[in-house]
């Protein structure tokens, strides 16, 4: 079976950016969360060509909070993911943006026995040099 | 009164195997499986005029067209479903539903996860589910946005899920173990099965690892090999057949997205619309089923099915559950072959012991677990995470 998942130098899998979806981890790497925005059903992810509400395709980038919610989360025990085992045990999330949106993201700086469904969460970001990660963590505001 | 023109006749299904012995490539297993189901309900392959199929790994472009050939045969239907765990129910509805607009007349539906042959002498590898679940593509959101996380395979999605109905629902780890205990009952009467003679309790449940919380590993199925195939045909010629005619009378279908991080509820699933349409169609009522043969890749799936399908209320599934005797023996028969984690999952076909659990049944052929009356089944399939779903009313002539 062939992987075409990007991997980065440390071996852990890391996006690989489109034209679409570039300016996204551009902004990650300068510390800032943006999402793109339609004037008509406000703000989507994932990144996407065109409004998955209207297929709209006068969206714009704008900058967001960065505050969040947990939605909901997994403690991967195991590393499904091989690659990840370095990284266990490793907490999926979903994560509620105040914005609205809902991504898919990992909770790091909190042990799994302190994680809780509706925790507020506050942005931040591993750069793994080749590729941007999108992280959350606790906070406490 | 549901449809009547397409009728279930007969099948064949393989036990998974977590190594298989016998490797194969792709025709050569559908081959095998169409031989095996023909020969079930004893007509010539010259009569089949449909194909459905999952896909044909060593042949995965124009694949109904290589395998009519390697069959011998021609066809007036044929078609590749790619619904993931819903492809088996959703490949009899698209087949009974080729047969009723008049587009042929014996469909084979043919179902398998079968190792190919290596070169070097065959020594079956264990089946394992792809990581990636062909998202890494570079343009694929899952390879941008999901994978980086450890959103990988099946587990952390219906984990999430779990996760989030407990919060909202508070059912219990124990209540969630209890159908893994009940489907495993049923399973040890079924010689097709991985778990032969290794019954589980609660405490079983429990006390295995735990792999992504809240799932624990005896909540999760055991991937296999495997395969199986079921043969579809008009009404007019079922009834000349050996086996009782089991009409598809009502079917539904629900796709809402692919990773589980972009379902619009985490806690309502594509279960609720496909049965709606299913039911409706069949004219039925949810009462009215004899048994029920359930998707179970995890425990959380059943349980999310028993509300969504219509069997209980919102958030009222754990009561059901511990209300209920769920094995064959019970009082809410639930998948009585022992279901995928009663079982093991077949790989692909894992989806197909669904349909044959109930077309077992109500052909009056499922031996130690046959249910003393069965004319009405509801059959599920789920796909992709919590993500498409099928359903099916089967009725007996």
């Amino acid at each position: 079976m062939r992987i075409e998942q990007t991997m980065a130098a440390c071996g852990r899998p890391i996006p690989r950016r489109t034209p679409t979806s570039a300016p996204y981890f551009d902004a990650a790497r300068e510390g800032r969360l943006v999402l793109q925005r339609c004037p008509r059903n406000g703000f989507f992810f994932y990144p996407r060509s065109r409004c998955p509400h209207c297929l709209g395709e006068d969206w714009k980038w704008e900058e967001v909070s960065g505050r969040g919610t947990l939605y909901s989360y997994t403690v991967d025990r195991v590393g499904l993911d091989p690659t990840q085992r370095t990284q266990l045990p490793l907490i999926v999330s979903l994560v509620e943006l105040a914005e609205g949106p809902r991504l898919t993201s990992r909770v790091v700086d909190c042990a799994p026995e302190d994680i809780e469904i509706g925790m507020p969460l506050m942005v931040c970001f591993e750069d793994l040099g080749e590729g941007m990660l999108i992280h959350f963590r606790p906070s406490t505001d | 009164m549901g449809k009547r023109s397409a009728a279930l006749v007969g099948y064949t299904e393989w036990a998974p195997q977590r190594k298989w012995e016998s490797p194969m490539f792709s025709m050569e297993a559908c081959a095998a499986l169409a031989a095996e189901a023909l020969a079930d309900v004893g007509l010539e392959k010259d009569v089949v005029d449909g194909l459905v199929i999952g896909g044909l790994q060593d042949s995965p472009m124009f694949a109904p067209l290589a395998l009519a050939e390697y069959l011998g045969i021609q066809t007036h239907f044929g078609e590749v479903v790619d619904l993931g765990g819903a492809s088996s129910a959703a490949m009899v509805w698209r087949a009974a539903a080729a047969i009723e607009v008049g587009m042929c007349d014996t469909v084979l539906v043919l179902v398998h996860s079968t190792p190919p042959p290596v070169e070097s002498g065959a020594d079956g590898e264990k089946m394992m589910l792809p990581p990636y679940l062909a998202g890494d593509a570079w343009g694929s959101p899952q390879g941008q946005f999901d994978i980086p996380y450890g959103l990988v395979a099946a587990t952390p999605s219906f984990a999430m899920v779990a996760n989030r109905y407990m919060k909202e629902f508070g059912v219990s780890s124990e209540t969630l173990a209890k159908i893994a205990v009940m489907e495993r009952d049923s399973g040890l009467e079924n010689p097709k099965s991985v778990f032969r003679g290794k019954p589980i309790d609660v405490e079983d449940v429990l006390a295995s690892p735990m792999v992504c919380d809240p799932i624990h590993l005896f909540e999760m199925v055991m991937p296999c090999w495997g395969g199986g195939a079921v043969v579809l045909t008009t009404a007019e010629r079922a009834k000349r057949l050996p086996h009782r005619p089991v009409f598809v009378s009502g079917y539904g279908e629900y796709i809402s997205h692919k990773t589980v991080s972009y379902m619009p509820t985490l806690t309502e699933t594509p279960a609720k619309p496909a049965a709606d349409q299913a039911f409706g169609m069949a004219g039925a009522e949810r009462s009215a089923i004899d048994l029920a043969s359930f998707y179970d890749c995890f425990t959380i799936t059943v349980l999310l099915t028993i509300e969504d399908a219509g069997f209980a209320r919102k958030g009222e599934g754990g009561r059901f559950v511990e209300e209920h005797d769920l094995r064959f023996s019970g009082d809410w028969p639930l998948n009585t072959h022992g279901g995928q984690l009663g079982m093991g999952q077949g790989g692909a076909a894992g989806g197909l012991s669904h349909v044959i659990d109930s077309l077992c049944q109500l052909q009056g052929r499922a031996g130690r677990v046959q249910l003393p009356k069965a004319d009405m089944a509801y059959v599920t399939g789920v796909g992709g995470l919590m993500a498409s779903h099928v359903g099916l009313v089967l009725e007996g002539a």
